[in-house]
């Protein structure tokens, strides 16, 4: 039923761009295929079909059929949002959109004949190719961790089942129990996203576990929003939170999943529940494709296009691209940017000066939310920022619910840019 | 309370046609015209008031809701309301001005609510001068609506360049909804030109306080921002 109906619609979608534009149609569409279907992924995909009217024949290649976010998935762990309130389906992108959905992973890119092969055996030509993977764990980060001991400490830094597990841990710790989170080393995905996690968990735990204590070992000497996070900390959950840093060991730390225990430069801690979030790098592909330098793919910030492949362009979390912080919104950002240039190439379309922007908002108690926002453009060298802002520490309730507020509407507005 | 009261039957009174025009008998009038100046960025009233980003306001007391004009674009829950036979009274426009989502929850207008009981109360008595029946609309100049922001007349003379609009709008995009949908972040689509472009030199020019429009207004040029008044103007 479903295919039948996308079939019709692809029909109609390629029958209207054939009245447009005979020329190209008798030469065949030029292929897009885009790797991951995220902030980056789904929003590219969306751009370029929609703003060619079905001239690019776009794939969309994204391993699962509900796709959750990340962001707001701590919403989920505080009890503010349910986990079918962050899940998405790529229904619309395929009926609306035109675009060729496929629900596999992406295992190898030829970049000499063009072609990315899936997992299921289909090898998939393309012109231009985008990879918006997100991100995969760096082997070795937290010693003792390592994906097989996700089910015992989540890390819960890809949305969805893992969210779930975890918060289910925290609810089934003992009275006055302990958990740990195992912060990341710089640069990570959603940079103020494990301090709102700790915010939410610390909520959690305010209602069904009130005598509980928090653990955040953090390898960092600072990290974003700080000032405001432990303002809130402070006002909202005193006592509940000890973050050791760098300077009291936080930064040479082991984890024993199966007996639950932390180790702190040589401390043992026994915990309740642990969640440890390693260090990060770009997700599989980018390396596959060999288009990585380290552990991230380096792109040019006037397009996205990576540095060492002009054929390939890079969103989101994956990239080194300067100033702007691994995020859905600056992915979401990038996409446009990619989206304009992937057509003036194909399409001869006209092509605008890049603008990027990003802005994160984080809750830190009910109606106490804060964020932190920044403009960016491309030189030669990178993507750089050029004015920020943050909120300010002592803001007054209603501001705070306000901001709350309106990062609700940014939820609702960046998922429907980027599903339709 | 007592106050209240006596307005409500002060209206239904003045509604049911026979009664004296005594608008100011609701509240301060000329109190409540000072505290319309928030509302005038969006809405126009008094003589050749027009329907801008907001329905113009003459003779709301007694409008059923949603009925401004075919060129105004409502909510469809406000539209569904006026179809069902919301009539804006004292009443009902209290309780909207005090927290417009309660009473239509998609409405477009952006206003978080006049939470003080006598600012609204002033602000109708304001409003109340401009509906019909018994009492004219005053001979005075047309609401001048306080620009927020001098331009010159070559800024505000700028035509945009809607494709380029369209490209920048996908910044915006991120944030408000192209269905035009208020949920926490106010619906752009369907503005006048001249009124998105004077927000957007307000929030430049840092007059509008807040720092996420202040910044995406910060980098962009009078062009630009033609640009994109251009385009969201004619979004549907």
């Amino acid at each position: 039923m479903k295919l039948n109906r996308r079939a019709f619609i692809g029909t109609g979608v390629a029958a209207a761009a054939a009245l447009q534009a005979p020329m190209v149609w008798s030469q065949g569409r030029p292929r897009v295929v885009v790797v991951g279907g995220g902030a980056g992924g789904a929003t590219v995909a969306r751009y370029l079909a929609k703003d060619s009217q079905g001239q690019i024949d776009v794939t969309l290649v994204e391993p699962t059929r509900h796709y959750y976010t990340c962001f707001f998935s701590n919403l989920y762990i505080g009890g503010f949002r349910d986990i079918a309130s962050i899940g998405h389906s790529y229904g619309k992108l395929a009926a609306e959109y035109g675009i060729n959905v496929v629900h596999d992973w992406a295992v190898g890119v030829d970049r000499d004949a063009k072609t990315v092969t899936l997992a299921g055996g289909a090898v998939l030509p393309y012109d231009r190719l985008v990879l918006s993977p997100g991100i995969d764990f760096v082997d070795g980060s937290v010693p003792g961790w390592d994906i097989s001991a996700q089910n015992k400490m989540p890390h819960a830094y890809k949305a969805g089942s893992q969210s779930e597990l975890l918060k289910a841990q925290i609810e089934a710790m003992p009275q006055g129990g302990r958990f740990a989170m195992i912060a990341p080393p710089n640069p990570y995905r959603c940079p103020p996203g494990p301090y709102e996690r700790i915010s939410m968990v610390a909520h959690l735990l305010t209602q069904v576990n009130p005598t509980a204590k928090i653990l955040l070992v953090d390898p960092k000497d600072k990290y974003s929003k700080q000032a405001l996070f432990e303002e809130g900390w402070a006002k909202h959950y005193p006592g509940m939170i000890e973050r050791i840093g760098p300077d009291f060991g936080g930064d040479k730390v082991e984890v024993r999943p199966d007996a639950m225990e932390v180790v702190i430069d040589g401390t043992v801690e026994k915990v309740d529940a642990c969640n440890v979030i390693p260090g990060q790098k770009a997700g599989r592909i980018c390396e596959m494709a060999g288009i990585t330098d380290g552990n991230w793919a380096p792109v040019t910030g006037y397009t996205m296009q990576s540095r060492v492949d002009g054929n390939i362009y890079v969103l989101g979390d994956a990239t080194a691209q300067g100033d702007m912080p691994k995020s859905g919104y600056s992915a979401n950002s990038q996409a446009k940017v990619a989206a304009m240039a992937i057509r003036g190439e194909l399409m001869g379309s006209s092509v605008f000066p890049a603008k990027y922007s990003n802005t994160c908002w984080s809750l830190i108690a009910p109606e106490d939310g804060v964020k932190v926002g920044a403009a960016y453009e491309p030189t030669d060298e990178k993507i750089a920022s050029v004015s920020s802002f943050v909120s300010q520490t002592g803001e007054d309730a209603a501001l705070r619910k306000q901001t709350y507020e309106e990062s609700l509407g940014w939820y609702a507005g960046i998922t429907s840019d980027m599903f339709g | 309370m007592i106050r209240r009261m006596f307005n409500v039957l002060l209206t239904g009174f003045l509604l049911g046609g026979a009664g004296v025009a005594q608008a100011e008998l609701l509240g301060d009038a000329a109190r409540g015209e000072k505290l319309f100046r928030d509302c005038a960025s969006c809405h126009q009233v008094g003589p050749g008031a027009e329907n801008r980003v907001g329905p113009q306001l003459n003779n709301i007391f007694g409008r059923r809701a949603a009925s401004a004009g075919d060129d105004y674009r409502y909510s469809k829950g406000l539209t569904r309301m006026g179809a069902d036979g919301l009539v804006w009274t004292f009443d009902t426009l209290n309780a909207y001005v005090e927290n417009p989502k309660a009473l239509v929850s998609d409405t477009r207008m952006a206003y978080r609510g006049m939470k003080d009981e006598t600012d609204r109360a002033d602000l109708l008595a304001y409003l109340r001068g401009f509906s019909a029946s018994p009492a004219n609309i005053p001979e005075s100049e047309p609401t001048a609506r306080p620009r927020e922001v001098e331009l010159s007349p070559e800024t505000l003379a700028i035509v945009g360049d809607k494709a380029y609009g369209e490209y920048l709008s996908s910044e915006c995009l991120t944030c408000h909804q192209r269905s035009g949908a208020n949920e926490g972040i106010p619906g752009v689509v369907g503005w006048p030109v001249e009124d998105f472009v004077i927000a957007m030199h307000a929030y430049k020019r840092q007059i509008r306080p807040h720092p996420v429009m202040q910044m995406m207004a910060g980098r962009l040029s009078d062009e630009e921002i033609a640009a994109l008044a251009a385009y969201f103007a004619e979004l549907e």
